[in-house]
């Protein structure tokens, strides 16, 4: 119960001055990955037979390894960004909102630095 | 999470029909939510039987029929009967729409009324906005200006008045800001299709000097960015105006003075 007035809880703590960058990023992100995500589906369906050998030799082409953890990075952190906003929507209390978003946040990040080394491993010629 | 089911209170049942005389020529069945705060009982939906060949074309009139000759405990707010006002905005046949302009015609079968969603009922189709009328006071709805107050008007050429079109019109009915998921969820804190309308009114009026303070208000994760453009409030919206794009346009505004 609160005998606050109806314009003090809507004023609250403020406006948080934020939201924009993350607001940008997402659609920033969105819009790369449309080509990107092209490239890799062409590039797969073009290497599709190729043995491990002619794989780690396709992708020891900068280009194509530096195209590849771009458009890993750029999968998780969109994904990373997305949950975000899921979890705001949808998650109560705050607690768990926080906890749920630390654990995403973890998992996502960890999974690019994986995947990122993955490439520049076979990349390099692992 | 945030809540999908009613809670146990608000589960509404069946309640009382009140059928149309013997000399009725052409009966249209109207649902309309109950819910008296007083009773300690259920929302419950009533049923009435009225004669469209007595009756006026909107549903609002057949409202009046039935709280004048049927019902008078029927609560419902109501005054200009002609989409000015905004009184009337209540959920009907499924869509957030003004009583006074929807006409009974366009409706197929029974016509279903509720009350605006997700707001809290204080009678009947009477819902609760005063948090929503404290949000359209916290985007300050003025025009601010610190160069003095000149002589005369304050001139605005033609087209920097034709930016307040499509703006101006909006009612505050809360049709829009109660359709609007994003509204239920977190309406707390997201201020909602309609009073981003109005705030954006204000940001583009060539007039007004304090835009860039009405921007820092709104840059707020929930304020402002809880929109996810579900455009729910376009479709809805009574007087046939966007807020989505008002609220898209704010968003670019942020982007721009980055």
């Amino acid at each position: 119960m609160s005998i606050r007035t109806p314009l003090a809880r809507v004023r609250g703590l403020g406006a948080a001055k934020d939201g924009t960058h993350h607001w940008w990023l997402q659609r920033v992100t969105a819009v790369i990955l449309i080509p990107l995500t092209l490239w890799f589906v062409i590039s797969l369906l073009s290497i599709s037979h190729a043995d491990y050998a002619a794989f780690q030799q396709w992708l020891s082409n900068p280009i194509r390894a530096g195209l590849m953890a771009t458009l890993l990075v750029a999968t998780f952190y969109h994904a990373s960004l997305g949950m975000q906003v899921i979890y705001e929507d949808y998650v109560r209390p705050e607690g768990a909102k926080v906890a749920a978003l630390l654990v995403t946040q973890f998992v996502l990040f960890v999974l690019g630095a994986i995947s990122v080394i993955a490439v520049l491993k076979v990349a390099l010629g692992g | 999470m945030a809540q999908f089911n009613l809670p146990p209170n608000s589960v509404i049942g069946k309640g009382k029909t009140y059928y149309a005389g013997a000399g009725a020529k052409n009966v249209r069945r109207f649902q309309i939510y109950r819910w008296d705060p007083d009773s300690g009982e259920n929302p419950r939906m009533d049923t009435y039987e009225v004669d469209l060949a007595a009756c006026g074309p909107m549903i609002l009139d057949a409202l009046l029929k039935i709280k004048n000759e049927v019902d008078p405990t029927l609560a419902f707010r109501r005054s200009c009967r002609e989409g000015v006002c905004g009184s009337c905005a209540m959920n009907i046949d499924g869509t957030n729409t003004l009583a006074c302009t929807k006409a009974i015609g366009d409706v197929a079968g029974e016509v279903k009324i509720y009350p605006l969603p997700h707001m809290a009922v204080v009678k009947d189709l009477v819902p609760d906005l005063t948090h929503f009328y404290a949000q359209y006071a916290s985007i300050k709805p003025w025009l601010q200006s610190a160069t003095p107050p000149p002589e005369r008007e304050r001139l605005q050429s033609k087209e920097d008045r034709a930016k307040l079109d499509g703006l101006y019109e909006c009612i505050l009915c809360a049709c829009c800001s109660t359709s609007c998921p994003s509204y239920w969820w977190n309406g707390e804190r997201y201020l909602g299709p309609s009073i981003l309308l109005q705030a954006y009114r204000w940001i583009v009026d060539s007039r007004d000097e304090f835009t860039g303070e009405r921007l820092d208000d709104l840059e707020d994760p929930f304020r402002l960015y809880r929109c996810h453009t579900i455009m729910n409030c376009t479709k809805t919206c009574p007087k046939s105006l966007n807020p989505a794009k008002a609220i898209a346009e704010i968003k670019k505004l942020m982007v721009e003075r980055r």
